[in-house]
């Protein structure tokens, strides 16, 4: 009987862990930003930098695929930026007018890279070396949601290799789920932007840049249901202003 | 409609395989703990239940790093055979196995150790050899426990989501199952697909716990009257 109750007190404070963490006292604004999975790296860094520029404000991410996040926002999701990587998820956006038109600026660019894991076996050198037998998975975002997924759609159909690649299609839920796929060796290849094959260091090795698609540029834009009006538009402006692309420029991305 | 049936005969193979993988481990596992005893019993049967309270995703994550193609056992199975389970079906059934393994192994525990161990001893006096003593005595009286067992663990497995993702992906025709199809419906704005998802899903899991529920019912009645 005494050992229950030890075994029930154990049980009650594993329990009693989330307790331990010290709510803070004072509550900043918090501002919500749904960007591109992209963005993950370059976003957190330019967030700190604004955070301690406006101590009152506290930002809030949230990072996926620029599809799904429209999802998100179309049902209701309390998001004050969406910042995406294409221009057509954020001309949806618009059509269904869930941004304020005017706030829309396009800040970054980038560009498209065929990546093999770091030691590969096989040798690619372009995309027509990924139609080889060897080569038996290759990853993409998914391109109904994914827009580096509509990018590789794009440049793929360009170069008329599109259908016949088709049965190899690994399909990612977002571009860095593609990049994890390939850092782990688990692809033979897969199509992520160049910023991204930046961040997995020396686990993947960039075997093609990728040219016949459109350009990539970022729309970034208030989202029309915000409660922040002003503060989202200073977070725009910061990312716009020298500070913030200097911190996109570390990253690898382009002026737009 | 195409579009929706793929997805349900997948799921539905993947769960019944899986439900059958479950099923024998369980019950040998079951029959194994009630029967011997050992140093670290209990320990046992807390990992075999683990599944049941861990997140799925923490589920994925190991069988990423075991079987993955440069995983523990993965990369043997990769050099030596040239075959992988990351973004197979077979690796969905693999993850759905393991979530719904709990399922199986606490019912059968529970309803071998509900077995009168004089009928098994009656059944060796009378010359039975172990085998046939499990085969025609414990198993038969505890089949009814273990099948309700059984049925909860082919729902769980037609609900499986988080580690099939993370170890079969989300391939249309291939890995995508329901409830990643639904998932995938939902993220591409396609909510038409998605309603008629979530009704199949919704009709096929209905009627899994309402035969479930008819066994155990069935189970109650007939220990009520002995």
């Amino acid at each position: 009987m005494r050992k229950q109750i030890v075994y029930v007190i154990a049980f009650l404070a594993i329990l009693g862990i989330p307790a331990l963490r010290a709510e803070s006292a004072a509550t900043p604004q918090e501002l919500i930003v749904s960007a591109a999975a992209s963005l993950t790296n370059a976003f957190q860094e330019i967030g700190k930098k604004f955070e301690s520029a406006h101590t009152d404000a506290k930002i809030i991410f949230n990072f996926g695929a620029s599809g799904a996040l429209l999802q998100q926002i179309e049902k209701g999701a309390p998001v004050d930026v969406f910042a995406s990587a294409d221009q057509k998820t954020l001309d949806q956006a618009g059509e269904k007018k869930l941004i304020l038109p005017d706030t829309r600026k396009d800040f970054a660019s980038n560009s498209l890279v065929l990546v093999v894991p770091t030691g590969s076996k096989i040798s690619i050198k372009s995309s027509e070396d990924l139609l080889a037998k060897d080569v038996t998975r290759v990853s993409l975002g998914n391109p109904e949601a994914v827009p580096a997924g509509r990018y590789t759609q794009d440049a793929l159909s360009s170069e008329g290799i599109w259908e016949a690649l088709k049965p190899k299609f690994i399909n990612g839920g977002s571009v860095r789920q593609v990049l994890d796929y390939v850092s782990r060796g688990e692809v033979d290849a897969g199509f992520v932007y160049a910023t991204d094959a930046a961040t997995a260091g020396d686990k993947v090795q960039v075997a093609v840049v990728m040219e016949k698609h459109k350009p990539i540029l970022y729309p970034i834009a208030v989202v029309a249901a915000t409660q922040q009006k002003d503060l989202s538009q200073r977070f725009i402006d910061f990312i716009l202003g020298q500070e913030g692309q200097e911190i996109l420029a570390k990253y690898g991305f382009g002026k737009p | 409609m195409t579009t929706s049936i793929a997805p349900l005969v997948l799921s539905l193979k993947v769960a019944g395989l899986a439900t059958l993988a479950a099923f024998v481990i369980g019950v040998a596992f079951a029959f194994f703990l009630v029967r011997a005893r050992f140093w670290g019993k209990e320990w046992l049967d807390a990992v075999l239940t683990l599944p049941l309270v861990m997140p799925p995703t923490v589920l994925g994550y190991y069988l990423i790093v075991i079987v993955g193609r440069n995983g523990w056992i993965g990369r043997w199975l990769y050099e030596t055979f040239g075959v992988t389970l990351m973004f197979t079906w077979q690796g969905a059934v693999l993850a759905s196995t393991v979530v719904s393994l709990p399922l199986v192994f606490k019912a059968a525990r529970t309803a071998f150790e509900n077995v009168d161990q004089n009928l098994e001893r009656a059944a060796r006096t009378l010359g039975l050899s172990e085998a046939a003593v499990f085969l025609r005595v414990s198993f038969p009286l505890a089949w009814r426990g273990i099948m309700a067992g059984a049925m909860l663990a082919f729902a769980r497995a037609m609900g499986e989501f988080g580690a099939t993702l993370m170890v079969a992906g989300n391939l249309p025709g291939k890995t995508q199952t329901l409830s990643l199809a639904v998932y995938d419906a939902v993220q591409a704005g396609n909510d038409q697909l998605a309603t008629t998802l979530v009704l199949i899903t919704s009709l096929v899991c209905m009627s899994v716990l309402v035969c479930s529920g008819r066994i155990l019912k069935a189970q109650y009645l007939k220990e009520g009257n002995r």
